[in-house]
Order: structure tokens, then sequence, then C-alpha cells
């Protein structure tokens, strides 16, 4: 998997080349968001379900040294060995060290956003060790050898035409043949011989319970109790915010997760792991990559709260009109957007403006993060830090000087509005992003200031 | 009730019709308005790039010229916003948020300030209403499709007093236009196909006036009506509130 360098609005730029494509994407998008909305309207204390869970993650961010120790010891009583990782280098070499120690060449491993994140899989290959995600959207990604562009619907970016394809080339599914079940079937086959054949499993965590040591994984295919009750060896990979203090909370996070996600009220699995069967081991690693810092920043703190819902990519008009990869990123869109400078400021400068800040995302997010807010907060952070451009610094020095003295502004605005008149040309033109595929507005001879003194002053 | 009125750069530069038509309502409704001279912008061009730094003069400006009235009101939910929401001066920290208190978007200081139940306006024409983002999730002039709560909407309140009116619904009734101030030349693409799918949504349901709080979003729009050439006029809702019944026309 290649880092992208382009940024985003080059890279949004050429999604936006085939506006049919892009009318696909986003009216796809909205159909899981419009899903979503009927799920939360049938539910009257939807408000209060988001407010309650906002406050138990608050709770967690403000304890969370306590709740992961307490996490730790409930999950040593249960048998099950724990591996701290400061950051994804540490994670990946954890993971690696534990599949050689049981000779591990080939493994399953179920959705987990967290090995994207810390780039686990092209790891594992450098390692020698074969991964199979075993999540079909997952696994249709990798045999086209590209990253998820959304963390709940990994291959939304692509056509059932093209995963026929994909399969055809890689599956042997019969040429031309875009049938879902079809293709599923075919997925199913092969996934089958894997997960009999897979001695370790690799799979994510939604909910580590602090009080019982046991963590619960979400999923509708099945896939990672498949993985982890056929293998010997399950290796759970979590970020440290994933705690909750008590499985009641469950109450309040399973209900919100699926319906904000896709719009089912549950997950068709939501399976609780707690205690490894005897003879086999059970791993649970905890990463940080730079959950403490992000919880040292107090503007940002809260974008821990991120139940991985992916909500807020399904409403962002922006994302749907840009595809998941134009992030660059693991995790794409609005929470992609301010999770991301945290782990590089320079590499992800561009992502805090790929918004309107219109804010939707905050309003539609299960735990109630302020998103754009914190977007906007980015911006004024990464400008300070230095990643901008000297060019966009002197325009706004410039824009600045002109709107800090009344009697510039108005000498500029009329000098402008008359170069409009006189000379369209200058303004309309290749140059002028805004012309491109938009008039500009018609100047008129009198500002409103003009106006207003040769009407209302002279009375 | 002494009313200044605040009047966005790009609206004085640019749509001085709007300006009128806010002032001129506003009398109507009985208010003592006036625009102080010399102002120039709230400073959120430069806030929403990232340099909020740059905007402590555009501060000092605008405490200047609006710290004695006890009303501000201006045609631009997003600039309002921003005031409400950034408007800080070290100097005069409790002028600037005097200042934040009591400034109001122009629709809301209708329904919310003024009460008003009932307008003297005819405008007989299919509308559609753009709900900008600022105004309605920042300032709350309408409730959110996101949120499981009771619908309501200021400016619609306002538009169905208008007589002749007749409004249209969209598919998507609060969908962003995709203007997000700097954005719509930094990612032009995204933009301008944001606000294409706006207007395909009002044309599709018929409108041939869209309307909105907010001249920015609206200039937006009418820059891509105008380059497809489309019939379809935009104008800010001040202009169709302060729109004359036919008995004052001809009296």
């Amino acid at each position: 998997m290649n880092r992208q360098t382009a940024d985003h609005a080059t890279l949004a730029d050429k999604f936006n080349e085939n506006e049919p494509r892009v009318n696909w994407h986003d009216e796809t998008l909205w159909w899981v968001r419009a899903k979503r909305d009927k799920q939360a309207w049938s539910i009257p204390e939807w408000e209060q379900l988001r407010e309650a869970a906002s406050q138990i993650k608050l709770n967690v961010l403000g304890n969370l040294h306590g709740y992961l120790l307490q996490f730790e010891q409930q999950a040593r009583q249960n048998g099950a060995i724990i591996h701290w990782a400061a950051d994804a280098a540490e994670h990946n070499e954890i993971v690696t060290a534990i599949l050689k120690q049981h000779g591990v060449k080939r493994m399953v491993k179920s959705k987990s956003m967290l090995t994207e994140e810390c780039h686990l899989n092209p790891h594992l290959q450098a390692n020698g060790i074969e991964v199979i995600d075993t999540d079909l959207g997952e696994r249709i990604v990798q045999l086209a050898d590209e990253p998820p562009s959304h963390i709940v619907l990994p291959c939304i970016h692509k056509k059932k035409e093209e995963i026929g394809e994909l399969f055809h080339e890689h599956l042997g599914t019969p040429a031309g043949n875009a049938d879902p079940q079809l293709l599923t079937a075919a997925a199913r086959a092969h996934l089958r011989k894997e997960f009999l054949a897979s001695r370790a499993a690799i799979t994510g965590v939604n909910f580590a319970v602090a009080e019982t040591g046991e963590m619960v994984v979400c999923t509708n295919e099945g896939n990672a109790d498949m993985g982890a009750h056929l293998a010997d060896v399950h290796i759970a990979c979590m970020g440290i915010e994933k705690i909750i203090p008590q499985r009641k909370h469950l109450g309040v996070f399973l209900r919100l997760l699926a319906r904000s996600a896709t719009g089912q009220p549950i997950t068709t699995y939501s399976s609780h792991f707690r205690t490894p069967v005897p003879g086999k081991e059970l791993h649970i690693v905890l990463v940080d990559n730079g959950r403490s810092r992000q919880l040292g920043r107090e503007d940002f703190r809260n974008s821990l709260k991120c139940i991985r819902c992916g909500a807020c990519m399904n409403t962002c008009p922006v994302y749907r009109r840009s595809g998941g990869h134009s992030y660059h990123t693991a995790v794409a869109g609005p929470i992609g957007a301010i999770l991301a400078p945290n782990l590089d400021m320079k590499d992800y400068a561009d992502l805090p403006f790929a918004s309107t800040l219109c804010g939707s995302c905050s309003n539609v997010c299960p735990v109630k993060i302020d998103i754009h807010q914190q977007l906007y907060k980015w911006r004024q952070v990464l400008v300070k830090e230095g990643h901008t451009t000297a060019g966009k610094t002197a325009g706004m020095k410039m824009m600045s000087a002109v709107l800090s003295k009344p009697g510039t502004f108005k000498r500029a605005g009329k000098m402008g509005r008359w170069v409009m008149r006189a000379f369209p040309g200058m303004v309309n033109n290749r140059l002028n992003p805004w012309y491109k595929q938009r008039d500009m507005p018609a100047p008129p001879k009198q500002s409103f200031a003009e106006w207003y003194a040769a009407n209302e002053e002279k009375k | 009730m002494k009313v200044g009125l605040f009047i966005p750069c790009y609206i004085d530069q640019f749509y001085p019709q709007v300006g009128i038509a806010t002032l001129q309502l506003l009398r109507k409704l009985g208010c003592e308005v006036e625009y102080p001279q010399g102002q120039t912008c709230c400073g959120q061009p430069m806030a929403n790039s990232g340099y909020e730094h740059l905007t402590h003069q555009c501060n000092s400006l605008f405490i200047e010229h609006f710290a004695g009235y006890d009303y501000i009101v201006g045609p631009s939910g997003s600039c309002v916003l921003h005031i409400r929401e950034h408007l800080h001066d070290a100097e005069q920290e409790p002028a600037a948020a005097g200042i934040r208190s009591r400034i109001y978007e122009l629709t809301e200081f209708l329904t919310d300030v003024l009460k008003v139940t009932s307008l003297p306006a005819r405008f007989p024409c299919k509308v559609g209403l753009h709900q900008s983002c600022h105004g309605q999730r920042g300032l709350g002039l309408a409730q959110m499709s996101e949120l499981v709560a009771a619908p309501f909407s200021k400016p619609l309140q306002l538009l169905q007093m208008v007589d002749g009116v007749e409004l249209v619904e969209l598919d998507r009734k609060d969908e962003c236009c995709g203007f997000g101030g700097t954005f719509c030349v930094t990612e032009e693409a995204v933009s301008v196909k944001m606000g294409k799918d706006r207007v395909a949504d009002h044309v599709k349901h018929g409108a041939t006036v869209i309307t909105g709080t907010d001249v920015s979003c609206l200039m937006h729009l009418e820059g891509i009506l105008r380059r497809g050439h489309q019939p379809v006029k935009v104008m800010h809702i001040a202009e169709i509130l302060n729109q004359t019944t036919d008995e004052q026309a001809n009296s």
C-alpha cells in the first residue's frame, strides 16, 4: 500500500472527472444516511442515548489510566495475555512475534481499522506471513490491492461489476457475472478454506469492558467468530480508547452503533470474548499510537470518543463527492480529518480544510463529538505550526490589511468592481478557480455603503 | 430600539440590493435602523482559513462600529455566527461579549425579537428555500435533519406569511451547497459539484426562485445557474419579505 502524496483537493478533483460515478457514490452513501435516520427515529429517546454515550466516554477519557489497569487485571484473571504497544511499530512487532513463535505463515484477520492505521498487513507480508482479510468488503479491496475507502463499508467505492471482474481474476468466478449472490457464495467458499486452515486469527475490538476484562466484537458476517473460534491463537488488537467501564454500558453503545453505521437495529453478531478455550491462547494488544497525545490536547480530546460507526462519512457532502481515498489515511471523512493531524501534522495538514464546516457530522455523531468545531481549531493549529504555504499566508495578510482599514476597503472595492466591469477578462479567466465552472457576480456601480451615503445620509 | 445594520463586506460590494431590502424591511417593521459607515468584515474569511490571529483589527473595527446599539442585525447567518462565536478583543472584552449576545441574523431577529406574525408582502412564485448550514446548525434557525427532534424553521415561518409564495419540497432539505468560504476555490471540484446538486434539487421540484438567509451560498448557486444559462432566479430572503403587495404598489 503506497502512501499517497497528493493532497485532498487534487485527489478529489480526479475523483470528480467521472461525474456519473460521483453521483452513484453520493447516492449510495446518502441511502445509508437515510436508513440511519429511519432507525434513529424509531427510538424516541435517541438524543438521550447520544448524550449518555457521550458522557460515558467522557468519563472513560477522564479516568482512562485506571480503567485500562482494571481491564488488564481482569483480562489476565480470565486467562488472556496482555501486550502494551506505544506505537504502530511496536504493535506490528508484537503481533509478528506472536505469529512467528507459533510458526504461522498464513492467517485470517477480521475487520480492524487499528491494524489499517498501523499498516500491519504490509509489515506481516514483509515478514513472510500472508494475511487474509475475512470481512467481505476488506477482502475485496485486498484483492484489488487498495486500502479501504470507508471504515464500515471498505469497498463502497467499487461497483458490483468491478467486483465481478476481480473475483473472476482471483477466485475463478464466471467472466462478466456480477450477481451479488453468486459472488458472495464464491467468497464464502474461498474464505471457508482459509478459516479451516488458519491456526491464528486477528480481530479488532469494538468495546473492551473494564469491569469484566471481556471484549465485544461486532460484525455482520460472523467472520470474527469463525476466525477466532477455529484458530489456536486469537490476537485482538485495540486502541486504548475502546474501553467502556461496565458491561451494562453496552446497552447504550450497541443500540447506537449499528443504527448509526448502517441503519440496522443491531449488528448480526455482537460477540463477547473473555476466556480462551483450554489449550488455546488469547492475546490482547492495547495500542496507544498517539492517543495519549490526543488526550492531552484539550481541544481535540473528544475525538477519542469515536466508536467508528462511519455515520459522519455517510452524511458528509464532501466525503460523498470526493471518495474515501481522497483523504489518504486509514480513517477517512470528517473524523479522520480530526484524528490524522494528531498522527502527522505535515502529512495531513490538508484534511481539516477538506470541509465546508457545515456541521452535519457533529449532529449525526452518536457520541456527540464536536467534529466541525475541531476542524476549525485544527486549521488554527496547523497554520500556527507552519503547515501552510507562503502564498496562502501572503494572501491572507493582504486580505486582512484591506479589511482592517475602512478607507482601503472602500477604495479597493470600488476599484475592483470597476475593473470587473471595464475589463471582465482580468477576472473571468483560467487563473480564477471560481470562474472555471461558475459565473462571477455582476459588479454593481454602487456599493451598499455608497448607496446609503447618497440616499440616507443626505436626507 | 436602535438597530445597527451589519452589512457583510461581499454584500456591500456585490449585493447592495440585499442591504437595501434589509434596511427597508426593518424600518417597515418599526425599527430605528442605522448603518454605521466604516464597517468592513467580520473576519471570517481569515479565521476559517486558519488565520484567526489576523482578525484582531476586524474585531476592533466591529466593536467600534456596533458597541452602541441595542441590537445588531445582519442578513447573513454565517457572518453573524462568526461574530457570535469568535468576536473577542483583549482590550475591550466586555464590549465584545455584549455584541456577541446582541447580534442577530435577520430572520431570527424578526421571529424572536420583533415576534413578527404577519407581513404586508406578496410574492407569487414557486420558491425553494436553501437552508444555509451556519444559520441552521450554528445559529439554530431551523431544526437539523440529523436530530430526532421536532421540526421548525424560522425562515420558512416568515416565507409562509408572504402572500402568494408557493414553497417547494426538496429531496435533501438541509444539505450543504458547497460554498464553504475559501473552500469554494481551494476545493473547486467538490464545491461546484455540491452546488450543482443543490441547484438540481430545486429545479427538479419546480422552483423558479431559490432563496436563503446567506448571500454567500446564493452567490455560489447563482454562479452555477448563470453558467448553465438556467432561468431560475436567486434572491435573498430579505428581498422576498420586503416585496410590496399590489395595494401598496398602486398607492
